[in-house]
């Protein structure tokens, strides 16, 4: 098994040397095997979504190595980067451009890895593609490839955004708390299609969420940051078993550091 | 009165290119850049010093474009590799070209009147004044829009329009956010460039302060334009900014007519597009008060 995704010895402090001081990542060390799907857990400020960032370059360390697929890629810019990942964010406007219509977007997304030159961006040929594409989604959204993404609803802009992140396959899919900002029926409905379309694709995926159940529910490794390190890594057999009452207990024998906000354990 | 239009018109088409350049950065890149109050005289600096230097107009033409797009560039490299904000970004770099201007010129105004110029030229095949004027820019006006519509619809294009829109999700997909904006202020500021000096040819002469309020015109221009005309696709975007140019300069020929004092002009101006600017935030509070006037139910807008 090769690994997809190391991350060695990261360091990371906002704003060093002054009162505001805050040493988020802590000798941060994870590895992720080829066709891993981890979800990641923590408290609210515990760096995960920190650690996204560092993997995908918004954000560099203070010391440590991000390693993807035995190329070390902590000195790439974060556009560079892009050719390895796929992204969605917690904010359903991020991850589009608004005013630009479906088929532009991913007529964009399609071409994430390689030259951007002189050729029409946006040619007939591919819209069958993003037809069927779309018609995955179930959305209805197959025949409204000219409507301008900024008319979509949160939920289904995020769903494009999934799309967008895997037309071109990525080695790593990074989602950060992607359905936090929907409501419970479609946030629901948008993991649902995550997991199509992870397993479809046999991608290496990392998921954060607030969500302990859908931590639990959705794919085959379950990490839990806490104060910037890695407190609890749980995989295979023991990941298909547990049970939220167990993540509890094990979490208070650990000894966390944050408390488990409210939004953690309602889920 | 119809003399009055039409130069108005002819005016207008010459500063649609320079509102052309201030839509691509103000509304496809989102970035407001103030140096083409600059670049708009250093394309009449360049263009003035070359002619009157013997070099054929066309060529000299060209070379004003061309010094716009250095101009862009300084532009981007200031805001994207030393982290200097856009607007600052902007101001620098028209300040600088202040005095970068004065030593094109050797001096602060130049005056083309015994010069050939590109419009001299189209008067020899007959086309006289105004009529010379308009017909040349329309042609140029619409082989810039034409060949914006088909810049715009490239890969590249593309990668442009997605960084004003959305930097973040550009870099998520790969682009070079950095490269996209330089490129973007580049060809902003060469067409501004390419208006002022168009602009010193139609008027014989160019003068270091003929900048100033330019982009306060060219937004003024911009938002007309929307408001008045737009619909639909970007081709349709482009045209509906030229026509707004054109409608700003009738807009000012006529109220210059009914006796506004051409120096009061600038405030005029400037009213005009803090109205506009602000109209978004009022407009729910417009419409809710139309609602109440007019209640019967008919889309109000
Ligand atoms: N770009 C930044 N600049 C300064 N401080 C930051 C930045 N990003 C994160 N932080 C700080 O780092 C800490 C960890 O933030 P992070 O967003 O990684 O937490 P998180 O685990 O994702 O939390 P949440 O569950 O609330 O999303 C927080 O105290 C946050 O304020
Ligand atoms: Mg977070």
């Amino acid at each position: 098994m090769s690994k997809v995704l190391e991350l060695k010895n990261i360091e990371k402090t906002f704003y060093a040397g002054t009162v505001n001081e805050n040493y988020v990542l802590k000798n941060l060390s994870l590895d992720l095997e080829e066709g891993d799907y981890v979800t990641v857990i923590g408290g609210n400020g515990a760096g995960k979504s920190t650690m996204l960032n560092i993997i995908s370059g918004a954000l560099m360390p203070d010391s440590g190595n991000v390693v993807i697929d035995g190329e070390d890629v902590t000195k790439l810019k974060e556009y560079q980067r892009a050719k390895y990942l796929g992204r969605v964010f917690q904010d359903p406007r991020m991850g589009t451009a608004t005013h630009m219509s479906i088929s532009e977007n991913m007529a964009i997304a399609n071409r994430r890895g390689s030259k951007r030159g002189l050729k029409w961006g946006l040619p007939k040929s591919e819209e069958a593609e993003y037809k069927e594409l779309l018609s995955i989604l179930d959305l209805g959204l197959e025949n409204r490839l000219d409507t301008k993404m900024g008319l979509l609803s949160g939920g289904q802009r995020q769903a494009v955004t999934l799309l967008m992140a895997t037309i071109q396959r990525p080695r790593l899919l990074l989602l950060d708390e992607h359905t936090a900002a929907l409501d419970p029926k479609t946030a629901a409905k948008v993991l649902e299609i995550t997991d199509r379309i992870v397993t479809q694709n046999r991608l290496t995926t990392v998921m954060i969420t607030h969500n302990m159940r859908d931590a639990i529910k959705h794919g085959n490794r379950l990490v839990m940051l806490d104060a910037g390190r890695v407190i609890l890594d749980i995989k295979g057999e023991e990941k298909q078993n547990l049970t939220v009452d167990q993540l509890l207990k094990k979490f208070e024998h650990l000894g966390g550091e944050s408390t488990l906000s409210d939004r953690m354990l309602l889920g | 009165m119809i003399n009055i239009i039409l130069g108005a018109v002819s005016l207008g088409l010459l500063w649609a290119i320079m509102t052309t350049g201030v839509f691509l950065t103000y509304r496809v890149l989102d970035y407001a850049d103030l140096s083409v109050e600059g670049s708009i005289v250093m394309g009449a600096a360049i263009v003035a010093k070359l002619i009157t230097g013997g070099v054929n107009p066309i060529i000299a033409t060209v070379c004003a474009f061309a010094g716009g797009l250095a101009a862009g560039v300084v532009t981007g490299l200031l805001n994207t590799k030393l982290k200097i904000p856009s607007l600052l970004a902007g101001i620098l770099t028209m300040i600088a070209l202040y005095s970068v201007n004065i030593r094109i010129m050797g001096k602060a105004n130049i005056t083309l009147l015994k010069s050939e110029t590109v419009f001299t030229m189209v008067e020899t095949i007959g086309l006289k004044g105004n009529t010379g004027v308009i017909i040349v820019a329309v042609v140029i006006n619409a082989a810039i829009a034409a060949a914006l519509y088909w810049f715009f619809g490239t890969e590249l294009g593309c990668a442009v329009r997605a960084t004003g829109d959305n930097r973040k999700m550009a870099r998520a997909q790969g682009i070079n956010t950095d490269t996209m904006k330089i490129l973007a202020l580049a060809l902003s500021n060469g067409l501004v460039a390419l208006s002022g000096a168009l602009i010193a040819q139609d008027q014989s002469y160019a003068d270091v302060s003929m900048g100033q309020g330019a982009i306060v015109i060219g937004l003024a221009s911009v938002i007309i334009g929307e408001v008045i005309f737009y619909r639909g696709n970007f081709l349709n975007r482009l045209i509906s900014v030229v026509l707004g140019a054109v409608v700003y300069r009738i807009i000012i020929a006529l109220v210059i007519e009914m006796g506004m004092k051409p120096t009061d002009l600038k405030l005029f101006t400037a009213i005009t597009v803090a109205i506009c600017l602000a109209l978004p935030t009022f407009q729910p509070q417009i419409k809710a008060k139309l609602a109440k006037i007019l209640p019967q139910k008919k889309e109000v807008k």
